[in-house]
This record gives structure tokens, sequence and C-alpha cells, in this order.
């Protein structure tokens, strides 16, 4: 039904477009140079209000109607209703949508089959008054503003004014999403540490939501404090991040060097895409491999040199994130060594250093902001990574900082906790939401500590 | 200086500090030092390279495999089939593919040993009949030849992944007591006995060698069956079970040839009967290997040889199409405002903060937005490719913004100045010409952006999209899964053939990131122009 409106409303639009053209050359009597606007943009104009307030009445009808409808329901049904459960309340509803509109029902009986009826009709009577409503503005915004269409009237300004607006709602887009990630992420939290207290949260040693309940069964509301203790997932992603870039940085850094300043042309079309398709790999196929070859291999080592390395350990997830990292760190390295301005690197030569001597003692100095700011991006990026430490890296939270002991780190976390059918309003969900805020504040600081690093310290050679 | 230089050195004076001994050795230390430098900086490339090459070849070897499928070709008696379509349900097509297997093997009469032979042909090779026939009616009530596929385990016999063989042995003057059943082998001489303790046969009393399952499987053809041995000693005597029958009993010396199983019995997926009938199978014709179109036309499936990734590599297209929908017309837009008509303000700065901070965002958290916002809020499906679509979407959303910014840019001012100078709006002069000019760039960066998108799992997984689904998805809001989640579930699957399923994947996944910078490439080349 919907999309029978929108179709029409498509036609309304393209019919107002050529209806406002076509009245536009009439009214100058073909002469269009007399127009204050072109023909096409009459048209615009009439399209657009002809179609814009309905398709706004529509959108505001599918966001709003569901909820409306519901809570109608709701209360028609409140005796049948009264005495349950959140969760069954919910059910209730879910299976008479199911019943009503198609789904996958759980189970009926004659209620649910009455409220499904009733849903059914509330819906027609909604359509009804939407389809009105769509009807009536989109008539009227194309009389009006056909009636607009003159010689000296302005259309272009309208429409481009529109345009305008347009492009600043898609720009206000990024600031939406950022506002959705915060909200979202500080209001489960809040839920949360209002059950968990915060500083438990923050600097427990003991974490194992996965038996979150003292008791069994949904009534067991009773939620142990203790077992929500972060410490051992900080570490945990902390030694991690640690060991990959033991493997990035110097890698990195390194190589950038190499292609910036010895590469030969051809050295550096043949590293440079590999770089590329290091940096393409998309991150399960990285989770692949260190689950599959590299902790096998240093399981094996570990087993010839006698030692005991855990078959899931926080070495092989590190090495593999570390490569991973590598054109990252190379890339911006890469562009900040560039930074450096040519005449620094004569200046030294001038004086008989050697290349490397000029590069030790000259460029990477003067690039060292940027290098750390390189690094810094780099740790944020290595925290953040997922696929990696969930394939390759353990579930059970082990506070140390062995690297050949498995670990787990908070994006594991987020991801074991959030992973299959649940309910979302236990603690053990929304502890993913509490470790999301860690995780989301923890690199939005890295990144801005790493742009004031730059700022700051940059030197300004030019 | 060239003063000082020029003049030479007068008779009697020792040469200068940059000319001495230990000058000299200074110097020698600096280029060393130069040297390393140098090397140390070829080695993290060549580091680089290596891990690359190491990650590539592993898939791909891997892979390859998965490629190629066995199937068996079986006289299938499709009499018992009932003429009539409607009267087919229920009807036990697997049932008269086991019959026509079993028909082969008419000695395996045991209930464990039949189960065992049916368990050699996949488990979906009913359905796969039934589709047959009711593609074509006509086979019902003939006997046709039927292609199957092989189970999981058979195929990687096959494919050499389940168990490695050593060169079998032509031995002369072998006798056999009896044509079935458990039977005493006499050998023309005791090199057997060596052979047995050479591959972890078990010492027992009276100079008796044991081939338990932790050994080696000898497994000996002679007179037109095979004989599974299981004592050797003492001497040349040997006790063997017969595990296909033999023409008749062997007194006479006869040649026999010897086949050894390296891989122990215990430590593999295949047991030694199943490898003689295998075999018996390869050796009768019965058994093609071909093109596994099993794994590019069907979905998920628990059974290794009839899974696919068609429903993935649908999903992920349904997926991607959200994604460009949205990210890109926004994208593109906003890219315009910000570079052209944003005035610099708070509001402005603000938003360009925040596309950049938006940028650096784990990509878990996104999907945590999803949840919250899309699937709890909003009240959206789980697992469908729309919801999966949108937060990709605003995932790459920076990407393209900021793609689509640098190309704007490198527009130069003189084609705006030469539009608003002959009388078009500002609005007209970034539509009709700064934005064509600037759309080979934007393009790429969608491209690039997509491709990104399209190996992201891990926001994925916050939305439902690691559900097990088996059908092809045939709509946006229809649960699906992609292609990187894909690979995540099955790289998770205990089964050995699913690790070769999962690299084969990722080699479609890799193809396709191929194909999308390819095109990001050529588009650059072709039509990004330099001012």
């Amino acid at each position: 039904m919907v999309f029978y409106i929108l179709l029409l409303l498509a036609a309304v639009g393209i019919a107002g477009y050529l209806a406002g053209r076509g009245k536009a050359f009439q009214v100058v009597g073909g002469e269009v140079r007399k127009l204050h606007s072109l023909p096409s943009q009459h048209g615009t104009y009439v399209a657009l209000f002809a179609t814009l307030p309905a398709l706004f009445a529509l959108v505001i009808w599918g966001l709003g109607s569901p909820g409306i409808e519901t809570s109608i329901i709701k209360s028609r049904f409140a005796s049948e209703l009264a005495g349950q459960g959140v969760p069954q309340v919910e059910a209730f509803i879910r299976d008479a949508k199911a019943i009503a509109f198609g789904g996958l029902v759980g189970f009926t009986d004659a209620t649910k089959e009455a409220a499904a009826a009733a849903y059914r009709s509330l819906h027609t009577t909604s359509l009804t008054i939407i389809s009105a409503v769509c009807a009536l503005l989109a008539f009227g915004g194309f009389l009006y503003s056909y009636r607009n269409v003159s010689e000296r009237f302005r259309a272009r300004h309208v429409v481009e004014r529109v345009v305008r607006v347009f492009l600043i709602a898609c720009s206000i887009v990024a600031v939406l999403t950022t506002i959705g990630i915060v909200l979202s992420l500080i209001f489960e939290s809040l839920l949360f540490f209002s059950e968990i207290p915060f500083f438990k949260f923050l600097f427990g040693l003991h974490w194992s939501p996965q038996s979150a309940f003292t008791g069994a069964g949904t009534a067991a509301g009773e939620v142990n404090e203790d077992i929500f203790g972060a410490v051992p997932l900080f570490v945990g992603t902390l030694l991690i991040t640690f060991i990959a870039m033991l493997v990035a940085a110097p890698v990195g850094l390194m190589s950038a060097i190499y292609l910036s300043d010895y590469a030969s042309k051809s050295v550096r079309a043949v590293a440079k895409p590999v770089l590329e398709i290091l940096a393409g790999i998309p991150t399960v196929v990285y989770g692949f491999f260190a689950a599959l070859t590299v902790a096998p291999f240093f399981r094996d080592l570990g087993q010839a040199l006698g030692l005991g390395v855990a078959s899931e350990s926080a070495l092989a997830a590190g090495v593999v994130m570390g490569i991973m990292i590598i054109p990252f760190v190379s890339s911006l390295s890469d562009d900040v060594i560039n930074a450096v301005p040519q005449s620094l690197r004569d200046g030294s030569a001038g004086l008989g250093a050697t290349k490397s001597e000029t590069i030790r003692k000259v460029v990477l100095p003067a690039a060292l902001p940027g290098i750390v700011s390189a690094m810094l991006l780099a740790v944020s990026r290595a925290i953040g990574e997922t696929m990696i430490v969930v394939m390759a890296a353990g579930l059970a939270a082990n506070l140390t900082v062995n690297p050949l002991e498995a670990v787990t780190t908070i994006t594991v976390q987020i991801a074991t906790l959030l992973v299959g059918d649940q309910e979302f309003d236990s603690a053990k969900t929304r502890a993913a939401f509490a470790l999301g805020l860690v995780l989301f504040c923890a690199t939005l600081a890295l990144n801005v500590i790493a742009l004031r690093v730059v700022k700051k310290y940059r030197e300004q050679y030019d | 200086m060239t003063d000082i230089t020029a003049a030479p050195l007068p008779p009697g004076r020792t040469p200068s500090i940059h000319t001495d001994a230990a000058a000299k050795s200074r110097l020698k230390s600096r280029y060393g030092a130069e040297m390393r430098f140098r090397w140390l900086g070829a080695g993290a490339i060549g580091l680089a390279a290596l891990f690359l090459l190491l990650l590539l070849s592993t898939i791909v070897t891997q892979g390859l495999p998965a490629f190629r499928i066995n199937s068996i070709t079986l006289p299938v008696n499709l009499s018992a089939v009932p003429a009539d379509p409607a009267a087919r349900a229920g009807f036990d097509y697997a049932g008269v593919v086991n019959d026509a297997l079993g028909a082969k093997f008419p000695d395996v009469t045991g209930r464990q040993e039949r189960r065992l032979l049916r368990g050699i042909v996949s488990t979906g090779s009913g359905v796969i009949l039934r589709q047959q026939i009711e593609n074509d009616a006509s086979l019902a009530g003939k006997t046709v030849d039927v292609q199957v596929p092989l189970d999981d385990f058979a195929d990687l016999y096959f494919k050499g992944l389940l168990a490695e063989s050593a060169a079998p042995q032509q031995l002369p003057g072998v006798t056999v007591s009896a044509a079935s059943g458990d039977v005493g082998v006499t050998f023309s001489d005791d090199a057997i006995a060596r052979l047995a303790r050479s591959v972890g046969a078990i010492e027992a009393e009276g100079g008796v060698l044991r081939l338990t399952s932790g050994a080696a499987s000898l497994l000996l053809d002679v007179g037109g069956g095979t004989v599974k041995l299981t004592e050797v000693g003492p001497g040349n005597m040997a006790k063997g079970t017969v595990y296909e029958a033999l023409d008749a009993s062997v007194s006479t010396a006869s040649p026999a040839v010897l086949r050894t199983i390296t891989t122990p019995e215990a430590s593999r997926k295949i047991t030694d009967r199943e490898i003689v009938w295998l075999d018996r199978l390869k050796a009768d014709g019965a058994i093609t290997s071909g093109w596994n179109t099993i794994f590019f036309t069907s979905g998920a499936s628990r059974e290794a040889e009839l899974a696919g990734v068609w429903g993935a590599v649908v999903g992920s297209f349904l997926t991607l199409i959200v994604t460009i929908a949205v990210a890109f017309p926004i994208g593109v837009a906003a890219a315009i405002y910000l570079e052209e008509f944003a005035p610099k303000n708070r509001l402005t700065s603000l938003i360009e903060v925040n596309i950049n901070n938006l940028a650096a965002v784990p990509s878990i958290v996104f999907g945590l937005l999803g949840l919250a916002v899309f699937l709890n809020f909003f009240g959206m499906p789980r697992s469908a490719p729309v919801v999966g679509g949108l937060v990709l979407a605003l995932m790459t959303l920076p990407i393209i913004i900021i793609a689509g910014r640098a190309s704007l840019r490198a527009v130069p001012p003189s084609i705006r100045e030469a539009a608003l100078g002959i009388g078009a709006s500002k609005v007209q002069m970034v539509f009709h010409h700064v934005l064509p000019l600037a759309m080979p760039g934007i393009m790429t960066g969608t491209i690039l952006g997509m491709a990104h998108a399209l190996g992201e799992t891990a926001p994925l997984l916050m939305i439902g999209m690691v559900a097990f689904i088996v059908d092809i998805p045939g709509g946006f809001t229809e649960p699906a899964t992609i292609l990187p989640v894909q690979i995540f579930m099955w790289a998770d699957f205990p089964e050995p053939a699913f690790q070769q399923k999962t690299s084969a994947a990722i080699m479609v996944l890799l193809g396709f990131l191929i194909l999308m910078n390819a095109i990001a490439v050529i588009l650059r080349k072709r039509f990004e122009r330099r001012w």
C-alpha cells in the first residue's frame, strides 16, 4: 500500500514538473528570456511542492504509527494483559502482529486472534487516513505552486533553497550518527551502571558475565556485582595491542623509510601494491589465518622449545594484528616523512652525513610528532579491531601479561555477549554497551591526542 | 677552502684526521651502519611481502581443492518411484540411492557395515535425486545412472587430504586360507614383519606383531579381493580380515599388491573399510571428479559437501545495494555542501571534526549503534540486509565524504569562475560543471568504500547476520548472511572439509574485492583529469 502511495507521488511529481514547465512556457508565450527562472525550474518547483509535503507526512506516519497502533492495542487489551510481565506483553504484541500481517507466529489463542483483528482494522484506518492526508497535501501543494508560476516568479530561488536544505540535511547525517552512537551507548551503559556500580566495573578484577545471575531462571533478578570487573579485558586488550605494535611499528616505520628514501622506482612499484593489498584484505581473513596457521605454529614452536603456549595465545592474535596494521603505520609514516622538506636532507648531506645518519638524526626528529601521532592512530585501530581477536584470541578473562597464555579483549567480549539469541535487557547484554562506551571513549581520546600532538609539536619548516 | 685542499702535503707530514687509519675505520663503520640501515628497511618490506605471500599461499592451497568435488555415478533403479507426482510425497529417494550403492557391494551385509557404506554418499543425495526426477518426470520407472556427490570425508580422501599412503609394493608368492572372514596369510619371506615393525605394529608374545588402529594399515590386494592384515608373524605368517571377498581362497603362491596407508586409522576420519570400498568404486570408474557447482549455487548447509557460498554472495549483494543507495547520495551531498556551500562557522567545523572522528570509530561500535537504534528502537527485522546495509552505509559515509571532498577540491577554481561569469547560479555551477568533473574521483572513492564495506564483518555480527540461513535470500528484509560472516561461521566448524570451504569462500571474497579495486583503478586511469 505504502509502495503504491509512493508510486502515485512519483507520478504526481512528474505531472507537476510537466505542468509547471508548460505553464511557464505558456505565460510568456514561448519567449523564455522574459521569465525570471527557467521553465525547468518552474517545473521542479511545482514537482517539489506537490510531493515533498506528502512525503514528509508519509515518513512521519511510518515512524509514528506502529508505536501508536501498539499502544492503542495495549490499552484495549489492558484487562487481558494485566498482571503479565514486560516480555510476555511484548511476545503477545509480536504474535498478534504476526497473525495480522504475516510472519512467524509463536503460538496463537483467542485473545491474540482478537488483538490481530483489532490490529488489522486499526491499520486499515490509519492507512486510509494517511492516504487521504497524502492526497490532500499533494493536491494542495500542486495547486498552490501551480498558481504561483508566473513571469516574475523566482522559482529558481525556491528550488535552490530546497537543494541547499537537502545538502545541509545530508551533512548533518554524520553528526546524527555520532549522536546516535553516543546516546545509545550512554543510555544502555547508564542502565548497566544502575545495576553494577561504576567502580566495580572499571576496577574489578573478575570478569565472567556468562554466569551473571546467582540463581537460574528468569525470576532470579539478583545480579552478582563482582563478576563484571573489566580490568582483565583492559589488560588483555593492551597486551594484544602491545604485541601488535611490537610487530607493526618497526616494520611499518622501516618500510616507510625505505620506500621514501632508498627504494628504486621498480622496487616501489612492487612494494606499494604489496602494502596496499595487505591493507585491503578483510580482517576476517586475517582472523582465519591467525586461527588456522599462526596459532598452531606458535603452539608447536612452544612445544618444541618446552614452553606451554595456549592454542589461543595472545601472541598469535597480536602478531597477526600487527601484520594487519603494518600498511596503516607505513602509509601514515610515509606521509609524515615525505612532508619533511628536502632542504633539511640536503643540508645534512652537505655536512657529510650519510643517508641513514640524515634519516636518523634529521628526518626522524623532524617527523617525530607525526610519527607519534601515526602510532597512536595505529594503537586506536588495534584496540578497536574485532575479527582477528574474536577468531584467534580466547574467551576466558585471564588477568595475565604472559603473551603465551590466552587472554580476551573488549571487542571479543562485546561480540560474544551480543551474538546469538537473547533478550536485550539483561545486565549481560548491557555490559556489552558499557564496554562499547569504554572502547569508543578510548579510541576517541587516542585520536584527539594524536591530532593534538601533531598540532602542538609540529615544526613549521616552510 | 679550495686553497687548502689544493695545496700538496709537505713531505714528512702525517695525514690529517680525515685520512688517517682511525678516520678510515670510522668511515668504514659509518658505511657499515648505512648498509645495515638500508638492509633493515629492505628487510621490513621483505617481511611485509613474506607475510602477504604466506597468507595468500595458505588460503589458496587450502581453498583450491574445494573448487572440485568427487561424485559417484550409480545405476539407480527408479521403478518404485510413483509416476504420479502427487503420490511422490514421502518417497524415500535416499533409500533407492543407498540400494544402488548396496548393489555394488553385495557381500556387505552387517548392519553397521551397511550404515558405514551408506555414509560414503552425501546425505543430500536423496534431495538431488528428487530434483532430477521433478525436472524430468520420464525418469520415474526406469533404471538410470545418477550422479550424486560423495560425503565430504570420502571426497577429502580422494583429494588426498585425509590419509597418506605409501607407494604400493608388488609381493610374489602370497597364499590366503579362505575367501572371506578372518583368514591366515603366508608370504614368501619375512620382509612383511620388518615392514610391520617399521609402521608401528605392537609386539605381542610369540613373535607376533599386532597391527592396531594406532599403526599404519596394511591392505593386501590378492585374488580379486582385499585383506586387511591384523597380525604379522611369526616369520612369514600373518592373519587378516577380508574386507572385500576374494574370488576363492588362494592356495598356490600368487602375486599380490600390498598397500600401506601410513596415517593410522585412529587418527583419520575414514576407516580402512571405506577406503577399500572407495578404491573399488574408483577402479570401477564410478567416481568422477568435476567442477564443484554446488559450491557456487547453493546456500549454507551443515553438510560440507552441500554447502555453498551463493546464499552469502546474494546476501552481500543485497546489503551492498542498500549501502550504496544510502551512502552515495548522502555522502556526495554532504561533500558538496562542505566543500562548496558551507560558510566557515562553528557548525561546519563541528561537522568536519565529526566526520574525521567518525572515520576512526571502531566498526564494532557501529554494530552496537545498529543494534540499539535500528533493531531495538525502530524494531527493524534482525539479520536483514536492509539493516546491515544501513549500518555499513553509516560506516562508509565518512570515507565517501572525504573522497568526495578531495575530488571536488581538485576541480580548479577557474571552472567555477567561468560558470559564475556566464551567469550560472551557485547551484547550477556545482551541479552542471563542478560535480560532473569530480564524478570519476567520487566514484573511485565510493567503490573503494564499498570494497571496504564488503569485507566488514564485526558490525554485522551485532545485528544478527550470523544466523544459520539455508535459503537464498530473496529480498531486503528476509534473513540473510553475507560472505565475510559466512567465512567467520565456517571457520568455526570442526569438519576438515569446512576448512577448505572457508578458504575457498575467502578466495571468492578476495576475487570480488580485486574486481572492485580493478574497476576503481580503471576509472581513475581512464577518467580522472589532472589539472
